[in-house]
């Protein structure tokens, strides 16, 4: 929000203006570790592409595997077809590989993990001891815990509970260890659920991908524990182009979470991410992102360009995929994470909040193919716009000539708070068989000063009123996440729009 | 407890006076009853007095226990005491109504400066306020306000006002829409908590409400003025007479 020229309301006294305005930027996430990196040069370059082969340590297929992409994305344009609105991003004058350099030598255990990259978790909320803990939740008794894969820039710095986790059977390791210890593994999938030339920033993060996540689940198991990663840029001018590759093997279940955080800085820095999920017969999923970037300041300035492909391939029969995301970060965001419901009676839901404030823009939705007889699938988009922000669903939902039998029901609204910021829906329905059923239901509607005076008139500041009434708003949403990511996504939903009123 | 002194105001948007100097002067522990036909401005007097927007108050002022309130805000306002029981309760959607109404206590406490109600306190005293409202646990979990009928909704704004515990409780036609034994039973819930010390405003189109609500003082409201003040018997008058000889009388 722009404070010098903001339109105070009437019936708001000085005394809410300045709270409002000590609140605007108040990212909790903007501090930065002071810690020596250690660089690839700046720009990229078939060089570069070798050098992070090289670092992570890979065999030659997966150097030529990244080759081929650079040589493809050098081909292809960058497309403008989405409601996002940005400067031309130069990417040579962005490093494509920063790494703490207390992590040349790869730490054996966490123990031997640099203090100031333990301290940058602990600081986040994120502890990487193997005492389970999320978003200060005292997990009881032992109970629910969670295993940590922790990416600093370019790298994974550790991953918690692994021996426990391989007991049971389930790997869960950084990509960059996966490729040197199961190859087997990650060359039968990776780059199947999207493929090397799926887009132009997915064709990118092929060739450049640093770090990110990997887990197998086998057959029949299901996870004893959630599974999370936890995303932080650092590094000024850095991408970061994480990949992560989850399979899901027959009969077996996983629930997954992904957080993201970034210092607040000027110049405006790139994410670009995969990830590909793959289940098998009656494997399920759950994916759930919490996503945070620093969004920028409230004249625009900085921020984190967003720019994922996040796709499930449901290939076994009855599987089923649950994508859950808060998008809350980010000065742009394009997104869609997608369902492929290839296996018959396969199922694929999508959950969504989207709050852009201030500046930011973006442009996030979800993709239902569907190819098997019986599949369903389930959208529910809650879109939140204030300050000057854009905020776009767009979504396609296609049935195939042979996905008989087929549903879809979509469920999209839109609140807008303020009148300086636009929400936006853009559907595309395509049906080629004539036993299947798309429903879609959109709403907009305005954050009604009767329900803020209701609030009020019960005690309740106005920003806690504006909180509570877009809270309510996003119910359905946030009780698709788990416990641990709800309570947090809930009081990260206030954060966001502080300053939102008034 | 509340002095209201020749309170004009008038519609922000339009130049369109609504009360034109209004007096009343509310003792503690009384029940006072405002009456009158439609459109005297007996809502707006409510509106006004808690602090909803789309007002202005061009003369006059409004103290609660010696504090000016029309000088604070919505909240500030009930932190210090003043409650309203709406006419049309607004619905929530997706908020519970043990959520809406867990928020509402603390926030007040805090403003206050008061300790903040544990979880565990909470729900043993709003189980048994709501029982009393015959406000079933299911209800408590609802919405706010989301599909209720409107005898629920009355008695929710009931039951809103049994846990903040004000000083000063405005019912704005707390009895519209509501059947004989709904009335009965809002009615029970409001003379529960008069304890001698806690006061009222009750603002109402017919006498039956103040048959279940025995007040202490009677106004009637016309054209944004107090005409005839009185004790109950005054609302027995309208009643039998309705308003035209009280406005002619007055003309």
């Amino acid at each position: 929000m722009v404070m010098d020229d903001v339109q105070v309301k009437d019936g708001v006294d000085a005394q809410t203006v300045d709270a409002v305005k000590a609140l605007s930027g108040a990212y909790k996430y903007g501090w930065n570790t002071e810690i020596e990196m250690e660089y690839a040069p700046k720009g990229l370059s078939e060089d570069i592409v070798r050098l992070i082969s090289s670092k992570n340590e890979e065999p030659e297929w997966m150097l030529d595997w990244r080759l081929a992409a650079y040589r493809r994305w050098l081909e292809m344009k960058e497309p403008d077809w989405a409601m996002v609105d940005y400067p031309k991003i130069d990417f040579q004058d962005q490093y494509y590989y920063a790494r703490p350099k207390s992590m040349e030598e790869k730490p054996k255990s966490l123990d031997d993990v640099d203090p100031k990259l333990l301290e940058t978790y602990k600081k986040l909320g994120i502890p990487l001891k193997e005492q389970a803990l999320l978003a200060g939740v005292e997990a009881p008794e032992g109970e629910r815990r969670v295993a940590v894969d922790a990416v600093f820039d370019s790298v994974s710095v550790g991953t918690t509970f692994q021996a426990e986790l391989m007991n049971a059977g389930v790997i869960f390791c950084s990509i960059s260890e996966a490729i040197r210890e199961h190859p087997e593994l990650v060359r039968k999938y990776l780059g199947t659920v999207v493929p090397v030339s799926d887009n132009y920033y997915a064709t990118l993060n092929c060739a450049v991908f640093s770090d990110g996540s990997f887990v197998y689940i086998p057959p029949g198991v299901r996870c004893p524990m959630e599974l999370s990663t936890y995303f932080r840029i650092n590094a000024e001018n850095t991408g970061q182009f994480e990949r992560t590759l989850i399979i899901a093997d027959k009969e077996s279940y996983v629930s997954y979470l992904e957080g993201c955080t970034a210092p607040q800085r000027d110049i405006a820095q790139l994410h670009a991410a995969v990830v590909e999920l793959v289940l098998l017969d009656d494997a399920e999923i759950k994916y759930s992102t919490v996503q945070n970037w620093y969004p920028g300041d409230e004249n625009g300035k900085g921020g984190i360009y967003n720019f994922v492909t996040k796709r499930a391939d449901c290939r076994g029969d009855r599987s089923k995929v649950m994508w859950t995301q808060v998008e809350t970060g980010s000065a742009v965001t394009w997104k869609y994470p997608s369902c492929v419901l290839r296996g018959d009676d396969s199922q694929g839901e999508f959950y969504s909040i989207a709050i852009a404030n201030n500046m930011q823009q973006a442009d996030t939705g979800t993709k239902m193919v569907h190819l098997g007889k019986n599949t369903k699938s389930r959208i529910v988009s809650k879109g939140i716009s204030a300050g000057k922000a854009q905020n776009t669903y767009r979504g396609l939902v296609s049935m195939h000539p042979k996905a008989k039998n087929s549903r879809n029901y979509t469920q999209c609204d839109s609140l807008l708070i303020g009148d300086k910021c636009g929400a936006h829906t853009v559907p595309y329905i395509e049906v080629k068989n004539n036993s299947s059923r798309v429903e879609h239901e959109a709403t907009t509607s305005k954050v009604d000063d009767d329900q803020l005076f209701y609030c009020r008139s019960r005690g309740m500041g106005e920003e806690d009123a504006v909180a509570l009434v877009v809270n309510g708003f996003c119910k359905e949403v946030l009780q698709a996440l788990p416990m641990e990511f709800a309570m947090e996504a809930q009081a990260l939903v206030a954060i966001s729009l502080e300053g939102s009123v008034g | 407890m509340l002095e209201i002194k020749n309170l004009c105001v008038q519609l922000e948007e339009e130049d369109k006076q609504i009360l034109k100097g209004v007096n009343l002067s509310l003792e503690a522990g009384k029940v006072h009853a405002i009456m009158g036909p439609n459109g005297s401005g007996k809502s707006t007097l409510s509106y006004v007095l808690s602090g909803k927007g789309g007002y202005e108050v061009t003369e006059g002022s409004a103290h609660l226990e010696g504090n000016d309130i029309l000088e604070m805000e919505p909240e500030e306002r009930a932190a210090a005491g003043l409650f309203l029981a709406f006419q049309y309760p607004v619905e929530i959607p997706g908020v519970g109504n043990m959520t809406f109404l867990r928020t509402a206590v603390n926030s007040q406490r805090k403003l206050r400066g008061e300790p903040e109600m544990s979880a565990g306190e909470f729900l043993k005293v709003v189980r048994a306020k709501a029982k009393d409202l015959k406000i079933d646990a299911d209800m408590l979990k609802r919405p706010v306000n989301v599909g209720f009928s409107g005898g629920e909704k009355k008695r929710n704004e009931i039951l809103q006002m049994a846990m903040l515990e004000p000083k000063m409780c405005i019912l704005d036609e707390t009895d519209s829409g509501l059947d004989v034994d709904a009335m009965k039973l809002v009615a029970q819930g409001v003379n529960a908590l008069r304890d001698g010390k806690r006061t009222f405003l009750v603002i109402t189109h017919y006498q039956r409400l103040l048959d279940h609500i025995k007040p202490d003082v009677v106004h009637i409201m016309a054209a944004g003025r107090i005409i005839k003040s009185g004790g109950p018997e005054l609302a027995l008058e309208v009643e039998n007479n309705g308003y035209a000889d009280l406005l002619e009388e007055t003309a």
